[in-house]
């Protein structure tokens, strides 16, 4: 059984910093870690590793520096790792990116066919959740998003069985191998790499692929990198944060109809129309 | 599968660098270990960078590391209650290439020292705790034991770079737990500063960086000092006093270092800023006589770890590089010569650090911690007679002037008496010989 994780490195949003004078984001500085959605995928992977066996091969798409990303990848148990780097990918929007990390998947299923590709529900950076979806479509995959818990796999089968978050309630769904799968938080807790792993990982030697390498020719440049992102971002800005205080409503007689006038009376004073709204639909 | 190694270097600041690099660019097998998420991600200075030190070991260090500004201008503020009395020296001979010191933001500098350090060759693996030291039927450390499955790993030699508290150390029985007298506890935070308003503030061009030294009631009588430099775009202010004298007084540093960013005098130098970043470290400053051994079959200390601090001077870094590199030539030279890393042979360390200015200096200064913690007024009595001395002489107000020096003069007898100026003048002396 051969899974592919889709990784990204992401400036650790928790200490993130906006500029206070071009209030574009600060990222000297703040460290870089793997989209905490991507590690729950991975760890899912390696948990069907362990089960039955087969090869985790994990990717990203990014600048050099998204090596520390794949190396740590590794650590946790990762059989291998392709950095898929190249000037020409920089500036990608989520159309972008799907069509080089699918090319990209593509390529490595020459040499050894992919039965799952795992990614996060989304990257904490872009918020999108688009990625995965991009992927899925390009390759012809099954596509399961939201998953909560992999009730099983059945590689003699080629079938896999999930749990997905829907909304009110829960799916149990099953369908047929390959397919992608974009993974929920808190199903499962990323294990802690052993030595002779973290060694491993700071041997590895990375394979670095670049446009060539990960499939996409010549006439396809125009869809990927800045030239194949339709997405333009037109201004970025920081949100003023509202300081509004709750107000507390007490009525001395502590009569519920008196209560309920008083709010109402407080509701119409601030929202005249909602007022005018109701007179109208009474008459 | 337990792997071998030249040495192991645990710890990724200054000193374990510098061991590390130095190691490897000998072609040695070395293996760097730090619990960090990466090299810097735990490590706390000022900061100031002495170029000589690093030059030492990576002759072209300007060319690609993050530096923030070169040093222009050093200010020296005796500081009473709402006031200061003060020395500036500014020079442009510290405009001129090569520079000799910089500000540097350590999280972004010391990644770029790890990265030189993986470039020569090293294995560094971060996020990993060394928890014990291996030893042999003959006491000797054979290697470290790790906090992960798997993790029993051998060297012929472990040089313990694990900083000021270092517990590896404790445990070992190198030597018994930190005296706080011996250490200072230094918080600082960084304000940031649009460039434009900063270089204006403080007279300075695009690269020109201040240093102020503050010294005298902003420590409210505890043995310490504070600190303002300047980076790119952002000021470090911060304040460290002994341990001993926090407990003792019952202080907190952060509400000291509150009093001390509203002193009058340094209010205005970071008005406007916005604070980014709090930050608080343990400053081993016990001087000369509260070094460890910082040898032993099959082990070395080097840096914080070993109590290699001047305090006076505020140097710390380059003592951290230097011991880190002079213990890793100590290894790379009695591994060329085919010796054993025995206490004896590793004895060459301790010498050739005796030599050089780290001993030197740490030597000069020996009685100066002692001094300091019993005469506490030099950091209050003083501080608050200089600042009036100056005040009375520049108040002009219909007094003469030869009056106005015999009050000074009177005001300095009744506060510490003939004989007691003359003791103190001999205990700083001696502090600084």
């Amino acid at each position: 059984m051969h899974i592919v994780v889709c990784i990204k490195q992401v400036p650790d949003s928790a200490q993130i910093r906006v500029h206070p004078v071009t209030n574009t984001i600060m990222r000297q500085g703040v460290p870089a870690i793997i989209n905490p959605y991507d590690l729950f995928a991975l760890e899912e992977a390696l948990c069907l590793k362990d089960k039955h066996g087969g090869t985790v091969t994990v990717i990203t798409m990014g600048p050099p520096q998204a090596e520390a990303a794949l190396r740590k990848a590794l650590s946790f148990g990762a059989d291998d790792a392709i950095l898929i780097t190249d000037r020409a990918f920089a500036g990608a929007d989520t159309l972008a990116t799907s069509f080089a990390l699918a090319s990209a998947i593509r390529q490595i299923q020459k040499n050894m066919p992919v039965d799952m590709v795992f990614t996060g529900k989304q990257t904490i950076d872009g918020d999108t959740a688009q990625v995965g979806p991009g992927v899925a479509k390009r390759l012809d995959m099954q596509l399961l998003t939201y998953v909560s818990k992999i009730v099983a796999v059945k590689p003699e089968a080629s079938e896999i069985v999930v749990e997905r978050r829907a909304e009110g309630g829960v799916q149990l769904l099953k369908t047929s191998l390959p397919c992608l799968v974009t993974v929920l938080e808190g199903n499962n807790q990323m294990r802690f790499a052993n030595m002779p792993n973290m060694f491993r990982a700071a041997r590895h030697p990375l394979k670095l692929w670049n446009r060539e390498e990960a499939g996409i020719a010549d006439d396809d440049i125009v869809k990927i990198g800045l030239k194949g992102s339709p997405t333009v971002v037109s201004k970025v800005f920081a949100p003023t944060p509202k300081s509004e205080r709750a107000e507390m409503i007490e009525v001395e007689s502590g009569d519920p109809k008196d209560m309920a006038v008083t709010v109402l009376s407080k509701m119409f004073t601030r929202f005249p129309a909602v007022e005018k709204e109701i007179a109208k639909r009474a008459r | 599968m337990n792997e071998k190694f030249d040495a192991i270097v645990v710890g990724a600041g200054p000193s374990g660098n510098a061991a590390a690099l130095t190691l490897a660019k000998a072609g040695m097998k070395v293996l760097q270990l730090e619990r960090g998420e990466y090299a810097g991600s735990k490590n706390v200075q000022g900061a100031i960078l002495y170029a000589d030190a690093l030059e030492k070991m990576i002759p072209d260090f300007r060319d690609d590391a993050p530096l923030e500004r070169h040093i222009i201008e050093q200010r020296m503020w005796v500081l009473d209650d709402d006031s200061f009395v003060g020395t500036h020296y500014r020079s442009e001979g510290f405009n001129k290439e090569p520079f000799n010191r910089y500000t540097i933001i350590r999280a972004q500098f010391d990644k770029w020292f790890s990265a030189k350090v993986q470039a020569a060759g090293a294995l560094v693996i971060c996020e990993t705790t060394v928890t014990d030291l291996l030893r042999d039927e003959g006491n000797r450390v054979v290697g470290v034991q790790v906090d992960r499955e798997g993790g029993t790993i051998y060297a012929d030699v472990v040089i313990l770079a694990d900083g000021v508290n270092s517990l590896l150390a404790k445990k070992a029985d190198f030597h018994p737990e930190l005296e706080p007298k011996n250490v200072a506890l230094a918080v600082k935070e960084i304000h940031f500063m649009p460039q434009e308003i900063l270089q204006e503030r403080f007279n300075i061009g695009e690269e020109e960086g201040v240093v102020i030294e503050l010294f005298g009631k902003i420590t409210q009588g505890m043995m310490g000092t504070g600190f303002l430099y300047t980076n790119k775009e952002s000021i470090a202010v911060g304040v460290g006093c002994m341990l001993s004298d926090f407990k003792d007084q019952k202080t907190t540093p952060y509400a000291l270092l509150e009093e001390m960013k509203n002193h009058p005098s340094i209010k205005p130098l970071l008005a406007g800023g916005e604070m980014k970043e709090y930050t608080a470290h343990l400053i081993p400053e016990g001087g000369y006589k509260a070094i460890p051994k910082i040898y032993g079959d099959g082990w070395m200390i080097v840096g914080d770890s070993g109590m290699f601090v001047n305090a006076v001077h505020r140097e710390g870094s380059n003592l951290a590089m230097t011991t880190g590199r002079i213990a890793a030539e100590t290894v790379i030279d009695l591994i060329k010569e085919g010796k054993a890393m025995t206490a004896a042979n590793l004895a060459v360390y301790r010498s050739r650090l005796d030599d050089s200015f780290v001993m030197k200096d740490l030597k000069k200064y020996r009685e100066m911690p002692e001094i300091f913690h019993s005469n506490r007024q030099f950091f209050t009595t003083y501080p608050e007679l200089v600042n009036r001395s100056a005040h009375t002489m520049l108040h002009v107000d219909g007094v003469d002037k030869k009056t106005k020096e015999r009050e000074i003069f009177s005001s300095f007898r009744e506060k510490r008496s003939l004989f007691g100026l003359m003791g103190d003048a001999y205990k700083l002396w001696r502090a600084f010989r």
